[in-house]
């Protein structure tokens, strides 16, 4: 007989135990479901955290103000203004690993235009940091020196601030307020999506530095004008990154005249690191979580044996009736094989279905990329068939030793 | 020809309770092709025992014993499974039937394990319930047939594979007289048509529907006698068998 022939026998036996079939089960689902959701969960935050660093402009190092000893009392992270456009123009110029040292100075101002209002990010910049974050102007165009130079009135505006000022027309060419001061549209920015923070990079507006400091932001910030938020550092080569902060590092302790071991006033982040060690954090978790779901693949089998255990038993009159009309041994073993078998197969395509379910359910609400493995449930799937198979064996052994007599005795 | 059972001095022992049961003795037997055997005696002389042997779901412990002129005694299990499928059909007392397989698929389990093909299974299925007079109960669960129908279905399937030698253990056990007299006149009917039938029973009226009438007592043959001929003519008289 062939082994297919046990095919429909197995599904029978199956069906009128519906609920104990189920339960049976359980511990496959769960184990499957886990390891589907968390491979594709995985692979969702891999996915994503590839895309920021990619939309965040290669080799990029971020030099912030630091905190910075004031008699004797650590003031906080930023507080005081320690980064200057001369900072960024002497990395620039004296630093031949840095491609571009693009000072930024921000802050969320209101926008008008016309009968809309909008809050967002107002920076201002130089053209370089469009170059440190490999930004393209989409429409329009880019600032011109004599703009820099003189603090002209014009900004180049993101994709969401074409929709939400500019009702979506191209916007190049109109004007806005940002405060009290009016703006002429130069150009739109490409979309870049998300950021880091899970805010749209589109919600921007960037003028002139120059116009910035002594305009619209360095007028409200009433401190020095000279105080910038970050500057974006664009290095050559990928290699050199960790060589050119140590330079950066010491050419800003001696610009700031640091002495001997007193602490930094600045700091250098890799934001790109920072992001890679987000992602290996998800995988941290997913190899943890995927440790446990073998565990229940464990207990599932162990399951699936106690279930196939009780059944020969039940059905020991029917294998007695099976051997007598010519059942041979490995016809037996066969058929409560395969009913193991299925068992598992079904619990393994349940729980790739909850998993991968579960898995749209988790990148959704992150905002991660939708990614199903594929591999991963046909390996869970196929784990799952295993372990029923590793699991029936003894059972089916036990079934298929059975002496027909007694079997066919049993009561 | 070769007789269709031949054994030589087969014996079977059960360890009981520190005693050895002798549940069959040194039985020698020869059953010809077409015969029609009642096995008598009262229960625990080794009946069931000697059918189960001659059956070959069970290894006499010595002895010797001939199917067909072939040696089978010391065949593997695997081997006695195929010779079970092909050439010996069994109806046990009831329940004999599998609960969750219809009458049809009851039928059909012998061709399956000898490995006969999806429709000529279905063909040959639904021919033997026919014979049986059951065609119309062919996809019927067993627990929606009465007992006569079922002990029928059963009958269907010791026959559908056209097997040597047919066995049948208390065919009427459970069933009232007037649907046992049905069951063994469908005995009969089997009988004419050519096929070797022993019987293993404790009730007389269902051992003298058998031409030859074996009488076991303590594991050993005490009588072997077969009928007269008037009583067999008696037999012949009374078949009204359907087939």
């Amino acid at each position: 007989m062939s082994p297919l022939e046990s095919l429909p026998i197995a599904a029978r036996a199956l069906r009128v135990n519906k609920l104990r079939s189920a339960l049976t089960v359980l511990g496959i689902v769960v184990g499957v479901a886990a390891v589907v959701c968390m491979v594709s969960v995985g692979a969702g935050a891999q996915a994503e955290v590839s895309e920021k660093i990619r939309t965040l402009g290669a080799n990029l190092l971020l030099v912030m103000p630091g905190a910075r000893n004031s008699g004797g009392a650590r003031l906080q992270s930023g507080t005081q203004p320690t980064l200057t456009e001369e900072d960024a123009a002497a990395i620039r110029r004296e630093l031949v690993g840095a491609q571009v040292a693009a000072p930024l100075l921000s802050r969320s101002m209101p926008l008008v235009a016309a009968n809309k209002n909008w809050l967002t990010l107002v920076a201002g910049i130089n053209p370089d940091y469009l170059v440190a974050r490999e930004w393209q102007v989409a429409n329009g165009r880019s600032f011109t020196g004599d703009e820099i130079a003189s603090g002209a009135k014009v900004a180049i505006v993101g994709s969401v601030i074409i929709e939400e000022l500019f009702d979506g027309r191209t916007g190049v060419g109109e004007t806005f307020r940002i405060g009290n001061v009016p703006f002429a549209v130069i150009g739109v920015l490409d979309k870049k999506g998300l950021g880091a923070a899970g805010r749209s990079q589109d919600d921007v507006v960037f003028i002139p530095l120059s116009t910035a400091k002594s305009r619209v932001l360095g007028a409200v910030r009433g401190t020095t004008r000279e105080a910038l938020d970050f500057i974006s550092i664009k290095v050559w080569d990928t290699t050199a990154m960790s060589e050119v902060e140590r330079e950066i590092e010491a050419m800003l302790r001696q610009r700031h005249r640091i002495r001997g071991d007193a602490p930094n006033d600045f700091r250098i982040e890799n934001p790109a690191d920072v992001l890679i060690a987000r992602g290996a954090a998800v995988r941290i978790l997913g190899v943890l979580l995927i440790a446990v779901a073998a565990v229940s693949l464990v207990v599932g089998g162990i399951s699936i044996m106690n279930i196939m255990l009780v059944s020969v038993t039940e059905r020991t009159r029917e294998i007695g009736l099976r051997m007598a009309v010519g059942a041979g041994r490995r016809d037996i073993r066969w058929q409560f094989l395969i009913e193991a078998l299925i068992l598992a197969l079904m619990g393994g395509l349940v729980g790739a279905v909850l998993g991968a379910a579960a898995a749209v359910a988790i990148a959704w609400r992150a905002g991660w990329p939708i990614l199903i493995s594929p591999w991963a449930i046909i390996l869970a799937c196929g784990f799952a068939g295993f372990i029923g198979i590793s699991f029936g064996l003894y059972p089916a052994h036990r079934a298929a030793r059975l002496d027909p007599i007694v079997a066919l005795r049993f009561e | 020809m070769q007789p269709l059972v031949r054994t030589a001095g087969i014996s079977k022992h059960y360890p009981s309770g520190g005693t050895i049961v002798r549940a069959v003795s040194n039985v020698s037997l020869t059953i010809e092709h077409g015969e029609f055997v009642a096995i008598r005696g009262r229960s625990g002389s080794g009946k069931s025992t000697l059918m189960h042997l001659l059956g070959l779901l069970d290894r006499p412990d010595s002895g010797e014993y001939a199917l067909q002129g072939r040696e089978v005694a010391k065949l593997s299990e695997d081997r006695r499974a195929a010779i079970r499928s092909h050439d010996i059909g069994f109806v046990f007392q009831l329940p004999a039937l599998l609960p969750r397989a219809t009458a049809l698929e009851n039928v059909e389990l012998p061709l399956v394990y000898a490995g006969v093909p999806r429709s000529e299974r279905r063909y040959r299925a639904k021919d033997a319930l026919e014979r049986v007079g059951l065609a119309d109960r062919c996809h019927h669960w067993p627990n929606q047939l009465s007992g006569g129908e079922q002990q029928r279905v059963v009958i269907a399937r010791a026959t559908v594979n056209d097997p040597a030698l047919i066995l049948a253990d208390e065919p009427t056990g459970s069933l009232d007289s007037g649907t046992s007299n049905e069951i063994l006149t469908l005995f009969e009917g089997l009988h004419r048509d050519g096929h070797t039938i022993i019987v293993v029973t404790h009730a007389t009226e269902v051992a003298d529907r058998a031409r030859r009438q074996i009488t076991l007592h303590d594991g050993r043959i005490i009588e072997d006698v077969v009928a007269s001929g008037k009583s067999s003519l008696q037999n012949a008289t009374t078949l009204d068998s359907p087939l």
